[in-house]
């Protein structure tokens, strides 16, 4: 239970330390938010006006204060450029962002599970040989360049997906099956990863005793494979799959521009042209907390699937 | 006889040269018999019981027969030897430590014969799987039923490891080397705990191990096997007493008594 609560320190400092960082960058880059809020034309009293009304005239450390502050009573601040509560711009682009992020990680683990166990079921076999060579190309590949081979495959060559991003309001199925073909592009590295992961991870465990064992109770090799082995294979995987998510989070955001999906990704880019400094700040929490979270989750899966580390 | 193995081969053609791990062995056991093989590390002894129980890899050719209650158990398909295997035969391995699934309970694998032969309800597996663990010696079974077995010591380990092996009362049980990797204290305890297992359930024990000694505390016949041959066999006493082969001699010899380690003896 220490370990527990020792991690969520951890994880406080950590989303502090990032915030931090994230805010005393913005002083580094040159320009401030008043250039792309009143114009080329504004007056040096205008420009002064705004920048003791934004808090932009305090020193750093006093403006992180109050930034933290706020943020801890869940006040977001406001986007300078859209003049619009920080949360309500942006929830709708996280929902967008999860959306891809999520489906993707459905799909690697629905695809790569049972192919990475069927790929060690029969190692050297066929579909063994095929997973290999397929992981291969696709990982070699950068997701944007996939992004397009996908839009080249089922856009233009078989015509089963058409280019035009629907959001939610117009119907669940109708987003989720335009968000599949992005997904795909995201998934296809990682869900490669995996498969040859968890194949190895497969095989390094058929060598290992207790598979003897298990044979020598009568177990039929499939058995064997799901009773016995599975679970400790899983162990590395489980690990592997849960700090990929912010790798997953960080390709859905390049793949959304390519797909025209209205999420972090735009958001965040022009608000850094921008200086939306409130809107930047947001995202960048956002960002950290599905890092420092993910590695807190396999942290925990770790700990609860081996038994040898879980009593620690 | 209920054990006939017959002119039994094994040889690895993966190896360069080929590795014949076992040459043409010949012995047969009755029901409830306890016999002894014994021999260095590399005499084949091991793979000889891997081959009764079709337990050896891919890569080994098997030859000869094993009969087993009248069946050949080399001939028949997997399926076939898939029933006999923690049923008929069961097989306790040299390494404790590594033979069980780290992961699994400890109940639940003395249990895994059971869901693999039997329709067996959860319950009635688990009282069958504490009696087992009782007859194996296990203290507080409810409690080992329960243990990780990172959490047991490595002779808890091998006495969860000969519960499993005995939860389907099969005929034949093969303990291979099963002591060698405890103490002395344990391991004469263990000895005890198969004797007793021999003597209440009239279970026929294999007992493979490079030790006479052990051996000789368990076991009324013994067969001595060098380089995939069986040597020299008889009564254990007989071979004890008054051995054929110098590498009889030299296995006894081998075996530091308590007046060599006192400095008393003989070299050997």
């Amino acid at each position: 239970m220490t370990a527990f609560f020792k991690r969520l320190a951890l994880l406080l400092v950590t989303m502090l330390l990032v915030t931090a960082l994230a805010f005393a960058a913005f002083t580094v880059i040159p320009a401030d938010p008043t250039a792309s809020i009143l114009g080329m034309n504004a007056t040096e009293e205008q420009i002064a006006a705004l920048r003791a009304k934004l808090g932009l005239d305090l020193p750093l450390w006093q403006r992180y204060t109050t930034w933290l502050t706020d943020f801890v009573r869940g006040n977001f601040g406001t986007s300078y450029r859209f003049s619009m509560p920080v949360e309500d711009l942006l929830r709708p682009r996280v929902e967008a962002t999860l959306a891809l992020t999520g489906l993707s990680f459905l799909l690697i683990v629905a695809v790569s599970l049972p192919l990475g166990l069927l790929a060690a079921h029969k190692e050297d076999g066929l579909l063994d040989r095929l997973v290999t060579v397929c992981g291969q190309v696709t990982m070699s590949i950068p997701n944007f360049i996939l992004g397009i081979g996908v839009i080249w495959l089922f856009a233009l060559i078989l015509g089963v997906f058409q280019q035009k991003y629907v959001p939610p309001e117009d119907g669940l199925w109708a987003h989720i099956r335009y968000l599949l073909f992005p997904a795909l592009a995201v998934a296809l590295p990682k869900t490669a990863m995996t498969v040859r992961l968890l194949r190895g991870s497969v095989l390094g465990e058929l060598r290992q005793d207790y598979v003897r064992t298990a044979y020598s109770k009568g177990n039929a090799p499939r058995a064997v494979l799901v009773f016995h082995v599975l679970r400790n294979a899983m162990i590395p995987v489980v690990t592997f799959l849960a700090m990929t998510i912010p790798d997953i989070m960080a390709a859905s955001i390049v793949i959304e521009q390519l797909f025209g999906i209205p999420g972090l990704g735009q958001m965040l880019i022009s608000s850094i042209g921008n200086r939306d400094y409130p809107v930047v700040q947001a995202i960048v929490v956002i960002a950290a907390f599905v890092v420092v979270a993910c590695s807190f989750l396999a942290d925990l899966l770790y700990r609860l699937m081996d038994p040898r580390i879980g009593g620690r | 006889m209920m054990l006939e193995v017959e002119n039994l081969s094994v040889v690895f053609r993966d190896r360069r040269p080929p590795l014949t791990a076992v040459d043409g062995v010949s012995f047969q056991m009755g029901e409830g018999e306890l016999l002894g093989l014994a021999g260095e590390s590399g005499s084949g002894k091991s793979r000889t019981a891997h081959a009764i129980l079709g337990l050896l890899p891919a890569a080994a050719e098997v030859s000869g027969g094993v009969r087993f209650q009248g069946r050949d158990l080399l001939t028949m398909s997997s399926v076939e030897r898939r029933q006999v295997q923690g049923k008929d035969i069961s097989i306790v391995f040299q390494e404790p430590m590594t033979s069980l699934n780290p992961t699994m309970r400890v109940g639940r694998q003395v249990e895994d014969a059971l869901r693999v032969h039997t329709k067996m309800a959860a319950p009635e597996r688990k009282t069958r799987a504490l009696e087992a663990m009782e007859l194996a010696g296990l203290p507080d079974p409810e409690r080992v039923y329960r243990a990780w077995p990172h959490e047991l010591s490595g002779g808890m380990r091998q006495r969860a490891m000969i519960a499993s092996a005995l939860v389907l009362r099969p005929r034949l049980l093969i303990a291979d080397e099963p002591t060698t990797a405890l103490d002395v204290t344990v391991q004469a305890k263990i000895l005890d705990t198969l004797r007793e297992i021999n003597r209440k359930e009239g279970t026929a024990i294999l007992l493979i191990s490079h030790d006479l000694l052990v051996i000789r505390n368990l076991c009324t016949r013994v067969a001595v096997m060098k380089d995939g041959r069986i040597v020299e066999s008889g009564p254990v006493d007989q071979v004890f007493q008054s051995p054929r082969e110098d590498y009889t001699k030299l296995l006894i010899a081998s075996r530091p008594t308590r007046k060599k380690l006192q400095g008393g003896g003989s070299h050997g």
